[in-house]
Parts: C-alpha cells; structure tokens; sequence
C-alpha cells in the first residue's frame, strides 16, 4: 500500500530501517491524500531536484506498517496528519505534525541538515 | 532565468495556471509566481468530479496537469516565493522577491486566491496538529471518545460538527453571532443531535496546554465573562479570505473584505493589471470559475499589450 504521489514511497518498517541507514538525511512525510497532507507531498516534490542531500519519501499513515513513524516518541503528542519525520544518521532530528508551509519545511532542512 | 516578461501571473492556482496556458500558447512570454507550490486550493481537494471532461479526478493531479501544460507551453514558474515590493503604477511593472531577485512586465495577473480563515488567538499556531485542526475528514480519528469544540457558524461548520460527532464524545459548537449563516438542514442537524452543546455570542479568547491542547478560554460576547473550557481538540472553520495581504494599503483598490475589485474584463483599477480566480470580488469560487477567469484576465491582458504596441509605434 502506497500513496499515489510521484515521491518515493516507504512501505514497510524495515523498509524505513533500510533507508534511515543508508542515507545520512532522510525527510519522511506519512500520511493520506487529505487536504492537509497534499501540499506536504507537493513542497516535497519540488524541494527533491534542490535538496540533493536529502532523501525525501512518504509513507501511507493508514498502512500497520506505518506504526513506525507513528509511534515514534517524538510524534506521541500528534494530534494532526501529516506526521513529517526528519531523519539525521538513523536518529530523529525533528518531527512536526499538521500541514506546513514551504518556508517551514526548508527551514527544518537547513537547520537540520544544511541549506542546498 | 529572464528579467522582463510580457505577463506576470501572481498566484498559480487554477486561475493562474490558466492565464499562463493561454499567453504562452500566445508566444507571449508569460511568469507565474506563487507563495506555495502550484495548484492553489485546487491541490487540496481529494476529488474533483464536476471539472467538465474529466469523470472524476484528485486536485493533486489536476494541479499538476495544468502546471505540466503551462510548463509545456514555455511559461516560467516560481514557487515558494515572497513579494517584498511592487510597482504596478508605473507602465512598466515591476516587483521584487524576498530572495532580492527583481522581475518586470507590461502587464499584471493578481490570482493569488484564498486560504482558510485563522482565529489569530494566543496559541493557535503552537497547538496546530497537536489538538487545533482545519479538517476534520484529515484529523476526526485522532479524536474517538475525546471532547472538542468546533468554531464558526456556516455550512462547513456545522456539516463537519454533525460529522465528528461519529468520533468525539462530546462537541461545543461556538459561534461569535446570535445565529447560524447555515443552511436551515443544516442547522436542524445540529441542534436536534444530543452530542452537541452550542454556545453562541461566544468566542475562544486563548488555548492552553503543555505538549497538547488541553484547554481554551470562552468569552461570552454578551455579558464578556470568560470561563474555561477542557478540551482535548478544536475544529475551526471560519471560512476563507482573500490572499491580498501584499496588496493592502498599496495601489490596488479592494473591497472591504480586502477582496479585489475589477470591471467585467477583470481590469483592475490600475491599467494594465488584471485580476482572476478566488482573490477577486465575485460570490462563487469554483475550479470552473477560476479557469474562466483565467482566461478572460489573459485574452485582455494580450489585447492590452497589442494596444501598447501600437500605441508605441504610432507615437
């Protein structure tokens, strides 16, 4: 089960595993095709081609699988989808929940894992 | 990148995208800039299916259909970016970004649409996603058993209090009016359903809490005494306004809802500045509206530049 968006998909929990330790900054964004949830998918679709060190995905919150994100200490008091995780060698650097602008998602990226 | 462009698009929603296919399908070299990414509020909507043509479709994909054709037809398109400064008196127009890149055209497309209405009270932003929600079909579960309020008093408000109830185990429905702008079915709903309490003439002065929403102050707007409310989540849903912040105070002439006001060929008061989509003084905002007015704003937009450049030859 993947979200029907052109990102590249996380689609298990190894699979995350996998890739949070094969990439030194990883963005995760897991959620649905709501309305909070889209523009997310959409910043991060054209932040790909700058941020060449990031390596962006997203993940299907409805999916047993996601329990990986979800249950994330640092997302226990979300309330609000998407659950956006930021990855820096294999640890959470940040996490945020709701829809964020792109001036808040680049922000986050270049505190965390350098500007582009 | 160029510096000089026949048309700057302001706003690359439908309207936007719109305005761009038709002046570079023209050979009229065409910029669209925008605030967030392509697709305006048209990205947010899950499925379209009265877009004439297309049975049904999510507005992620149409966004990005539109985008991919105004791109096709050779327009430039900015994302992300913030207006510091413009210029449209002069009839050369101008603006600069935040990024200090400076960009100039004969003339002007205002389709900077609309965003959901915020409260503007102590600790919304703090507390959004993490008990503050502006969809409840995106955020309901998260509320199974748990007490919430909703604010706001039309159509939205109270179909999507009817539709949290299926979660939430009790609902305060406030409104700062002494009555609904709802549909009366609508209104019906609500009251005759046990899980929701209304409070009217009443407003959220403040939200508390620790890691998440625990909850907000209530002022009674008759008699101003304020009290407490416990809470775990609030919906708010307070309709939308217009994105014309950069524009307010400036040269633009805008109703009293800061919504832009144009003749019926979508001229602005400043000549050589036009006007389409959701931003503009009109009373319905559809896809289909906004892509008329797309393309209305372009063909005049082209007719202007034409009228320019016989003006010029002619002196």
């Amino acid at each position: 089960m993947v979200l029907p968006t052109p990102l590249k998909h996380v689609e298990t929990a190894d699979h995350l595993s996998k890739i949070i330790s094969e990439n030194e900054n990883v963005m995760v964004c897991c959620g649905r095709m709501g309305p909070m949830c889209v523009p997310v998918y959409g910043v991060m679709e054209e932040l790909q081609d700058e941020y060449t060190h990031v390596a962006f995905y997203d993940m299907m919150f409805d999916s047993p699988e996601a329990r990986a994100i979800r249950n994330l200490p640092e997302c226990a008091s979300f309330m609000g989808l998407p659950f956006t995780v930021y990855f820096k060698n294999g640890k959470v650097a940040a996490a945020t929940s709701s829809i964020q602008s792109r001036s808040q998602i680049t922000s986050i990226l270049d505190k965390e894992f350098g500007k582009a | 990148m160029k510096t000089h462009y026949n048309t700057i698009i302001i706003g690359a929603g439908p309207a936007g995208l719109t305005a761009g296919i038709y002046l570079a399908r023209a050979k009229s070299s065409t910029l669209i800039l925008d605030s967030g990414v392509a697709g305006g509020q048209m990205i947010l909507t899950h499925e379209i299916a009265n877009y004439p043509g297309i049975e049904s479709i999510s507005g992620y994909q149409l966004s990005s259909n539109m985008r991919n054709q105004a791109k096709k037809f050779g327009c430039d398109i900015m994302s992300g970016i913030e207006i510091v400064s413009i210029d449209f008196e002069s009839t050369l127009k101008s603006l600069t970004l935040s990024n200090g890149k400076s960009f100039s055209a004969d003339t002007i497309i205002l389709s900077t649409g609309g965003r959901s209405r915020t409260l503007g009270v102590p600790g919304e932003s703090n507390f959004k996603g993490r008990g503050i929600s502006y969809c409840a079909t995106c955020d309901g579960d998260f509320f199974q058993d748990k007490e919430i309020a909703v604010v706001g008093g039309g159509n939205t408000a109270l179909e999507e209090a009817v539709s949290l109830t299926k979660y939430a185990s009790k609902i305060t429905l406030i409104h700062q009016f002494d009555h609904f702008q709802a549909f009366k079915h609508a209104e019906e709903e609500v009251k005759s359903n046990d899980k929701i309490d209304i409070q009217l003439n009443s407003k959220i002065v403040a939200f508390n809490g620790n890691e998440k929403l625990e909850s907000v102050i209530v002022e009674n707007l008759l008699t101003h005494e304020q009290y407490e409310l416990r809470l775990d989540g609030v919906f708010i849903f307070i309709g939308y306004e217009a994105n014309t912040d950069f524009l307010r105070g400036k040269c633009i002439a805008l109703n009293e809802r800061n919504e832009i006001i144009t003749n019926e060929k979508l001229e602005t008061n400043i000549p050589g500045v036009f006007a389409a989509g959701d931003a503009l003084q009109k009373r319905f905002r559809q896809i289909t509206t906004a892509v008329s007015d797309g393309t209305i704003a372009a063909l005049y937009a082209l007719e202007y530049i034409n009228q320019q450049k016989q003006k010029t030859v002619t002196a």
